[in-house]
């Protein structure tokens, strides 16, 4: 937990205050990423910036390491392809443009990429927050009517949500990387438990009952963090 | 007859008076269904070209390399999407030219390397109200031009003329790709201001071969 995330984020906006405002969102979230916004003209208008999205790639790919790209409008993803094209081919090997909704994509790859994650993971988890708020029915049902078999190796615990906002962003952050930590593969009411996205979208309020099911080698030290945790309701009141 | 690296430097001048000319109706048209930003971006991209050409000790070799630092240039300082798609398309078209001296079907390759660079960065296809609407008939009528025997200038010509015709047909589309798409029908009755670029460009390119 101690080291740097291998993968950075580099999000490109129209607007330098979108692009600045979301890395602080998702810093909030992913402390150990290296998130950098490239957003606006050079002189501080609306647009984007071919000159500023080669340095933050620069920057972000500085000795060695990978780079997700998230990008707003238009002409933000033709800039950003349009750098890669110009770009030093081991550069551009190294980088990859997600097409994913821009703050929610933010927010899932740079907690995808605090819990160490590779190019991939982090490049696949922000193209799923697209698919994340659409749909009408819940993660929870979905969950509910598969019911895994009993006797498989799943490690079972449910845990009453306590604090009164219940899995909102932050808590859902919190929770999410905690469980990448674990060689376990965990699923809180159905949804992925590494995804804050999806635990987000459990809409989980106080009093709400969670069940967390788990597989794996660290399947029963992840169910009992994850109980911990949301019993000690996220330092809310 | 045949076009050389003068052409290209006249071609590249004479795109910074025509857009510094029409830059008010850009803005407007772009203002309608876009962003506003057309003909100041354009503007400023082409006056930053003509400055780094000015600036060059030697005289650029040869015709692929005035396009390569169009394309840089308009990509670093066009802030929309202009700015990537020009930019693609006059790398694209270095990369089909490059050669000293073009000849008929050495043109219409130049057209046809921009036409496909923007098409792989923009990913629009033709009928979406886009510069790609000005852009595909302007090569087609440099193919059929050049199949025919005319000069390099005559194939210009006819590149133009299409693109103008493509311009003016933009008008009654319905945007279905870039920021007019958002519009939907609204988007209709006004002129794209990419094809409308694309003429004014593209007749720079005929006046500097006549």
């Amino acid at each position: 937990m101690t080291a740097r995330a291998r993968v950075a984020l580099v999000l490109v906006s129209h607007s330098r205050a979108l692009a600045e405002g979301a890395v602080e969102l998702a810093g909030q979230m992913a402390p150990g990423v290296l998130l950098i916004a490239a957003g606006g003209t050079d002189d501080g208008g609306l647009g984007t910036s071919f000159d500023a999205i080669e340095a933050a790639l620069a920057a972000a790919t500085a000795d060695g390491g990978s780079a997700v790209v998230l990008t707003d409008l238009g002409s933000a993803v033709l800039t950003a392809e349009s750098v890669l094209e110009l770009a030093d081919p081991d550069v551009a090997s190294r980088v990859r443009l997600a097409d994913a909704p821009f703050v929610e994509g933010a927010v899932a790859a740079a907690v995808t990429a605090d819990g160490g994650a590779d190019l991939a993971a982090v490049h696949a988890s922000a193209e799923a927050a697209g698919g994340m708020f659409a749909g009408s029915s819940s993660a929870a049902a979905e969950g509910g009517a598969e019911a895994p078999g009993a006797q498989d190796g799943v490690v079972r615990g449910t845990v009453t949500v306590r604090n009164p906002l219940g899995l909102h962003a932050r808590p859902a952050a919190v929770l999410a990387r905690m469980l990448a930590g674990y060689d376990a593969k965990v699923q809180v009411n159905g949804a992925n438990g590494a995804s804050v996205l999806a635990l987000m979208k459990l809409g989980a309020t106080q009093g709400h009952e969670l069940t967390v099911e788990a597989e794996g080698p660290q399947a029963q030290a992840a169910v009992s963090a994850f109980v911990e945790a949301v019993e000690g309701g996220f330092g809310e009141a | 007859m045949t076009l050389d690296v003068a052409w290209a430097i006249g071609w590249v001048r004479l795109s910074a008076q025509t857009v510094t000319e029409h830059r008010s109706e850009l803005i407007e048209l772009d203002r309608q269904i876009g962003d506003g930003d057309h003909g100041e971006n354009l503007h400023r991209g082409f006056t930053a070209v003509t400055a780094k050409l000015d600036a060059l000790e030697a005289p650029p070799a040869d015709i692929g390399e005035v396009l390569k630092l169009v394309a840089t240039t308009l990509m670093s300082t066009v802030g929309g999407a202009a700015g990537p798609l020009y930019g693609t398309a006059y790398l694209r078209a270095a990369k089909a030219t490059g050669v000293a001296e073009l000849d008929s079907h050495g043109v219409v390759a130049l057209l046809e390397g921009a036409l496909e660079g923007i098409v792989a960065r923009g990913k629009a296809r033709p009928g979406e109200k886009t510069m790609v609407d000005a852009w595909t008939p302007a090569v087609e009528a440099a193919v059929a031009a050049a199949d025919s025997g005319a000069t390099p200038a005559a194939v210009l010509e006819a590149a133009a003329k299409a693109a103008g015709a493509g311009a003016e047909a933009t008008v009654e589309l319905i945007a279905t790709k870039g920021r007019a798409s958002y519009l939907g029908e609204r988007s209709q009755h006004h002129m794209d201001p990419g094809a409308r670029s694309t003429e004014l460009i593209l007749r720079a390119a005929a006046q500097a071969a006549g």
